[in-house]
């Protein structure tokens, strides 16, 4: 087996026991990090030494690692998913740290992403979100060709873009108002921008961007902070687009 | 209604009433230059022209603007308590991409501005901040009528270090303030897409730096005595 190089680092991570606790930051120290490790292998790795010592293990989510599912959820010195571009938390490696190095771990932070235990936050408001987005009306009977409608390349690339929202509230954590515009902006326009999302489109983004505000989320002041903490790199035009959305709403 | 309880539809009305100010302020500015004599008769014929408009235009201007101020100050309160909720607890490290120094305390160079505003206006519209040196009682001959001396006015009062450091301080809050403000109504509105928003927001820092300028060479000109009554 091959030689690493290990490094040891000082992390300081926030310990809360439920949504009642008021929480505080504990030190810990990484032992025998390689570069190879991801961020949360690292974390892997300090929590059989915590549980080695009959200590509580890190509470933290995660499911895929490989980028894709948005369930890892870490705010790393004060950066959504560690500040990498377009990046997860599962992605995110050690070689990014140096030996020595100290790391702020935090859950998201957002009013309406209460904290579960640790660093796991409770996100079903991004549910309640997609839930009032309601349904798409679509026909009954036989099974249609495929592509009998017509959608321009353009505009389907447009789409999968918007679609490419993993759902994961990166852009809440970063956003300093807690705000989800760019999940719902992302959500509204991969639908909005589609032949078979329009017939409910005005409903879809009242109900939306009012869901949004009863789930205790904050409004947008253009900081665009959500942009740069995006994984998947959605873009702030989706929040333009659903504005849009919104405007022609209130006329249909 | 969904415009004045929305998240999105209060943000509209911000943007609305924040653009229309925009436009009065760029209107405003250039009416003024008119005090470096580009107009026979300089700003005095230019506030006698505006004082000779019909009293119900005046007074109608004067409560749409006022309604303005009002409605855009109400909501930039409402709005900013909201959203200081939006996150209880701040992170124990702050790291900042791309909001601004503006972006973040628009909320306290707007409350600047009001102040400011109301200053503005005991100064140079109600005129009782210096009442020695007030348009409205002292006449000049302009063409073949007595107006008021607004230049002499202007002038005293900038002559001023105090009051030309209060003009001044205020207008680099006025940069501050539309420098976020310009582009955050294209945005609003959904005005942009991921082509052209970077460069509304450079096109709005560049629009509120010249109206910067613009505005601030009249108190530095007349201060530094170049612009004489």
């Amino acid at each position: 087996m091959s030689e690493h190089k290990t490094m040891t680092l000082t992390l300081i991570v926030w310990r809360q026991k439920n949504a009642n606790d008021p929480g505080k930051f504990e030190t810990y120290t990484a032992k025998e990090i390689t570069e190879h490790h991801s961020f949360l292998e690292m974390l892997d790795v300090v929590n059989e030494d915590l549980i080695n010592t009959g200590k509580e293990p890190i509470v933290f989510d995660h499911d895929c690692r490989e980028g894709i599912c948005g369930m890892c959820s870490q705010v790393i010195n004060g950066a959504p998913h560690g500040g990498q571009d377009r990046t997860t938390v599962c992605q995110l490696h050690m070689r990014k740290f140096k030996d020595g190095d100290t790391i702020y771990i935090e859950p998201w932070r957002a009013r309406a992403f209460p904290i579960v235990k640790d660093l796991i936050v409770d996100r079903s408001a991004l549910d309640t979100i997609i839930q009032a987005g309601g349904y798409t009306s679509c026909h009954t009977g036989g099974v249609p060709d495929g592509n009998t409608i017509m959608i321009p390349k353009p505009i389907a690339e447009e789409a999968t873009d918007a679609a490419e929202c993993i759902g994961c509230g990166a852009c809440v954590a970063g956003c300093p108002n807690g705000a989800a515009m760019l999940f719902t902006g992302a959500k509204v326009s991969q639908l909005a921008l589609l032949p078979q999302g329009r017939p409910e489109a005005a409903a879809r983004v009242k109900n939306m961007t009012e869901a949004m505000k009863e789930c205790g989320f904050g409004n947008c002041t253009n900081h665009y902070e959500c942009q740069v903490a995006c994984p998947k790199g959605v873009n702030v035009k989706f929040i333009a687009r659903m504005n849009r959305e919104f405007i022609k709403a209130q006329f249909a | 209604m969904q415009l004045l309880t929305s998240s999105i539809g209060r943000k509209i009305v911000m943007a609305i009433t924040g653009q229309a100010m925009v436009l009065f302020a760029v209107v405003h500015l250039l009416g003024n230059s008119s005090i470096f004599g580009w107009l026979n008769g300089g700003i005095n014929a230019y506030a006698e022209h505006l004082h000779s408009l019909p009293l119900p235009i005046i007074i109608a201007f004067r409560l749409v603007m006022l309604a303005l101020v009002c409605i855009h100050i109400w909501f930039g309160i409402q709005l900013t308590i909201e959203n200081r909720g939006g996150r209880p607890r701040q992170y124990a490290v702050k790291s900042v991409q791309k909001a601004t120094f503006a972006s973040e305390n628009m909320i306290w160079t707007g409350c600047l501005l009001g102040l400011f505003l109301v200053y503005h206006l005991l100064h140079f519209t109600f005129q009782v901040t210096n009442p020695e040196t007030a348009a409205l009682q002292h006449l000049v001959p302009l063409h073949d009528q007595m107006v008021p001396n607004v230049l002499g006015m202007v002038v005293a009062g900038f002559s001023n270090f105090f009051v030309a450091f209060i003009y001044a301080v205020s207008l680099v809050v006025l940069f501050l303030h539309l420098s976020h403000g310009i582009q955050s109504f294209f945005q609003t509105l959904g005005w942009s897409c991921d082509k052209s928003q970077p460069i509304i927001v450079k096109l709005g820092t560049l629009v509120a730096l010249v109206m910067f300028l613009g505005y601030v060479t009249i108190p530095l000109t007349i201060f530094a005595g170049i612009l004489k009554g």
